[in-house]
């Protein structure tokens, strides 16, 4: 390998680690909203009995 | 807002470090690397400094938030710690055609320190959450800035018993340059890691509200 | 001077629990002596004795490691521990006491470690002496605290050496650069001081590892 596509290598390496972080807070976030729509029908029916 | 300070600093580093500096005459091009590699690292020792001392509050001023504070800190600098090890990795390979030198002092600590928040995780992870994990792992966190001289130290000591050193670097020498575009990168390295500390923390704090709510509701 | 005598109170009943149980001595002893002759067989054929001063010090680490894993046994096994910590010493005491009795025990470990190391391997120096007595200190200190900490873990034995390792490779460092450099005050002066630092740490934060 030259040493452009080590330096490459090396940025890359940083990059693509930036990505997968942002892949899993995406993740996380989905999963989130998924939890809060759960919570609130849990309060919609909490209401409906009260 | 922080992160597009963060985005705008990182890309204005990568300007400078590709476009903006000279090419360096001993190393050429692969001398570059230096210009991530580096401020990753010193983010990494500032993120662990950063976990300590909210340790030290947690044990201090026992209030519950520095725990996951310094949790969150700990594990930002063992990312960028992975980063300095494989960035250094292939720096060295680029430069000297090894992939892992034990002369190049700063990956051997590095190393080691990354075996010591390795097991800080697995410490973690294998204590019922509680009062006593949050001070557990504030006195560990504390051993590890500790252990962070101690072990440059230890290395230092350690080149002239162990293997000889065959490759010998010269310090940067950085023109003005050079040096304007490394600190660019360390300013905009350390906004991003900051950046991503106050995500994460979010995503936790979220994490154990909507536990709670959880628990409230059913 | 109540201090004192607490830690040296505590550290007599550790001994003489181990006196009467007999488990904890005669097993390390055993593994020291069965690793140096595993390591005989490990040397290549050209090996020089330099290269066997290293492995002393990996045979007294994992020795320290068989005894650390124990350390905190006898008080887990009776809860013993809770009970201490209400008791009105200081709690640093509960450390200094425990790392005390470990200490003893490395240390007729190492009595018969040492001369069967000069034994097999060659001679052992009095720099070498010097640096196991030293590495010790850091080793009992350090490892004692951490065993605490991972007595409060689900993986105990599985913990205990990932956390003891990076935290003694300057302890090895500083012992093998006593044993075969020229220069071996200043490995010695580096033991020292790493004792010095990792000692005062270990007392200081010894309450918030067993306290809620």
């Amino acid at each position: 390998m030259s040493q452009a596509e080590y330096v490459a290598a090396a940025y890359g390496v940083v990059f693509v680690a930036l990505l997968v972080y942002v892949a899993i807070i995406a993740a996380k976030l989905a999963r989130l909203e998924r939890e809060t729509a759960a919570l609130a029908e849990l309060a919609r029916d909490r209401r409906a009995d009260v | 807002m922080l992160a597009a300070v963060a985005a705008a600093l990182m890309g204005l580093a990568i300007v400078f470090a590709f476009f903006v500096a000279p090419e360096d005459a001993d190393q050429g091009i692969s001398q570059r690397i230096f210009y991530f590699h580096v401020p990753i690292a010193l983010t990494a020792y500032a993120a662990f400094g950063w976990g300590a001392f909210k340790g030290l509050l947690l044990l201090w001023r026992k209030e519950e938030r520095y725990d996951l504070e310094s949790y969150v800190a700990i594990h930002q600098g063992t990312i960028f710690g992975s980063l300095t090890l494989l960035t250094g990795s292939i720096w060295a390979k680029a430069s000297w055609g090894h992939w892992w030198l034990w002369s190049e002092n700063q990956l051997v600590l590095f190393l080691v320190l990354f075996l010591f928040y390795s097991a800080y995780f697995m410490l973690r992870f294998s204590i019922e959450e509680g009062p006593r994990r949050a001070n557990i792992s504030a006195v560990y966190a504390l051993f590890g800035v500790v252990l962070i001289p101690v072990s440059f130290l230890a290395i230092r000591l350690a080149e002239n018993i162990i293997h000889p050193t065959v490759f010998t670097r010269d310090g940067p020498q950085m023109s003005g340059i050079m040096f304007l575009t490394f600190c660019i990168a360390w300013v905009a390295m350390s906004v991003l890691a900051y950046a991503l500390y106050r995500l994460e923390l979010l995503g936790k704090r979220l994490d154990s509200n909507l536990r709670e709510l959880r628990e409230a509701l059913s | 001077m109540s201090y004192l005598a607490d830690v040296a109170t505590l550290a007599r009943k550790d001994l003489r629990l181990e006196l009467r149980a007999r488990d904890t001595l005669p097993a390390m002893l055993l593994f020291v002596v069965s690793t140096l002759v595993v390591f005989h067989f490990a040397l290549p054929a050209g090996a020089d004795e330099v290269a066997a001063q290293g492995l002393l010090w990996v045979a007294l680490l994992f020795t320290a490691l068989l005894g650390l894993a124990r350390a905190w046994a006898p008080e887990r096994e009776s809860g013993a521990l809770e009970g201490l910590v209400l008791a009105p010493c200081d709690r640093s005491a509960i450390w200094l006491g425990k790392a005390a009795a470990v200490f003893a025990f490395l240390a007729a470990v190492e009595l018969v470690a040492l001369p069967a190391f000069a034994l097999f391997f060659g001679s052992v120096d009095a720099a070498t002496i010097a640096g196991v007595a030293l590495a010790s200190v850091g080793i009992c200190a350090v490892g004692t605290l951490l065993a605490a900490m991972a007595a409060a873990s689900r993986t105990r034995e599985l913990v205990l050496p990932l956390l003891f390792l990076p935290l003694a490779i300057p302890l090895v460092v500083g012992g093998v650069g006593a044993s075969i450099s020229p220069d071996s005050g200043r490995y010695l002066a580096f033991l020292a001081l790493y004792d010095a630092i990792f000692s005062i740490l270990c007392w200081a934060s010894f309450e918030y590892v067993v306290s809620e």
